[in-house]
């Protein structure tokens, strides 16, 4: 038996806090944004729930990852590659917060939200850790899905059902996922290279990465209007979402227009920021723009 | 019989995650209590 020293801090990180405050903040917006209405403490509760869900397929995520993890420098310092949590602690914890975050979302809410957590979180440990993402280039495309999925099931909370305009919140973060990732993996390409993870950039190259960018931020700035489009989101929004997908678009540009020499890669550098500037402002945007539409209908009324 | 000796550094960490659950199940017990509040103010007003 060995002996821990893993702190309560180490086993947080094991829930990914950064990812987490994305999916915190994209299930609070699908909770904002469906039509009806939600018990306010539930809609906590709600949320408290798909966080931790989340949460747990991260630990499930490094406890599978902690091999190719150990190796590069952005996550060598993570709990169990670092020898702080052993692998079967990190396996049964995150076990045991997907059990209860789907179980307690399932009683206080309702099971189709509940089904969908579990999903997302089998989606993201099995399709995408085990399976995808050693084996194609095109692993963050269909792993991004995981990360799509909290609007909806914020959505689902509020309607016990799935419809358009939850579709739409969904495509918005699955077409936008893999111009932010393959960000990252340019400048980070010899990291994935190391451990033979088939990031696009390494197997097929750098120039179609910074094609396939710009097919993705194209998609992600179309969509992301849609909601205009669709009716559930006013002409105002329309026009800020086609303004930040302009700038998604015009970052991608620089990114396509960086020469192969380029080492440093400022360009991809400033997409990755952006890109999550981008996603924040994207809901945002939405949210405020129910809130001004409600402020609207309830004056009136009161007229 | 032989027996372990924790370091200072194990018991130090060993408070702290016990500490951690212990906040953990205090919580849930919360949640519940909360959750079957407002379930039961829910179905009398319904």
């Amino acid at each position: 038996m060995i002996l821990s020293e893993a702190t309560a801090r180490d086993y947080f990180e094991l829930l990914k806090p950064r990812v987490m405050s994305l999916v915190i903040f994209t299930a609070f917006a699908g909770l904002v944004l469906a039509p009806g209405h939600i018990n306010p403490v539930i809609g906590v509760i709600a949320i408290l729930c798909i966080a931790v869900g989340a949460g747990a397929s991260g630990a499930l995520n490094m406890w599978y990852d902690a091999d190719i993890d150990a190796v590069m420098s952005r996550t060598a310092k993570r709990p169990i590659p670092a020898g702080r949590v052993q692998p079967r602690e990190a396996l049964a914890f995150g076990l045991t917060l997907s059990a209860f975050s789907v179980a307690i979302l399932g009683l206080a809410v309702n099971w189709l939200s509940a089904g969908l957590l579990a999903f997302t979180i089998f989606f993201y440990a099995v399709i995408y850790t085990m399976w995808l993402k050693r084996s194609t280039p095109q692993n963050i495309v269909i792993g991004g899905a995981a990360g799509a999925f909290p609007p909806m099931i914020g959505w689902a909370c509020v309607t016990n059902g799935v419809s358009v305009e939850s579709i739409v919140l969904f495509l918005i973060t699955f077409l936008w996922t893999p111009p932010h990732f393959w960000a990252l993996a340019l400048f980070k390409m010899r990291d994935y290279g190391a451990v033979g993870v088939p990031m696009l950039p390494n197997v097929a190259g750098e120039k179609t990465t910074k094609q396939q960018i710009m097919v993705y931020a194209v998609l992600t700035a179309l969509i992301a209007v849609a909601p205009t489009y669709l009716g559930f989101a006013s002409l105002g929004y329309g026009i800020f979402a086609a303004a930040m997908g302009i700038g998604f678009v015009w970052y991608s540009i620089g990114v396509l227009r960086m020469p192969e020499s380029d080492r440093v890669m400022v360009p991809a550098k400033k997409l990755f920021g952006y890109s999550i500037f981008y996603l924040f402002a994207i809901f945002s945007g939405l949210m405020i723009d129910r809130a001004v539409m409600a402020a609207g209908w309830l004056a009136g009324w009161s007229v | 019989m032989e027996t372990i000796t924790l370091t200072d550094k194990q018991k130090k960490s060993r408070r702290g995650r016990n500490i951690a659950i212990a906040a953990t199940l205090v919580g849930l017990v919360v949640l519940f209590y909360i959750i079957t509040l407002v379930k039961f103010a829910g179905g009398m007003a319904g």
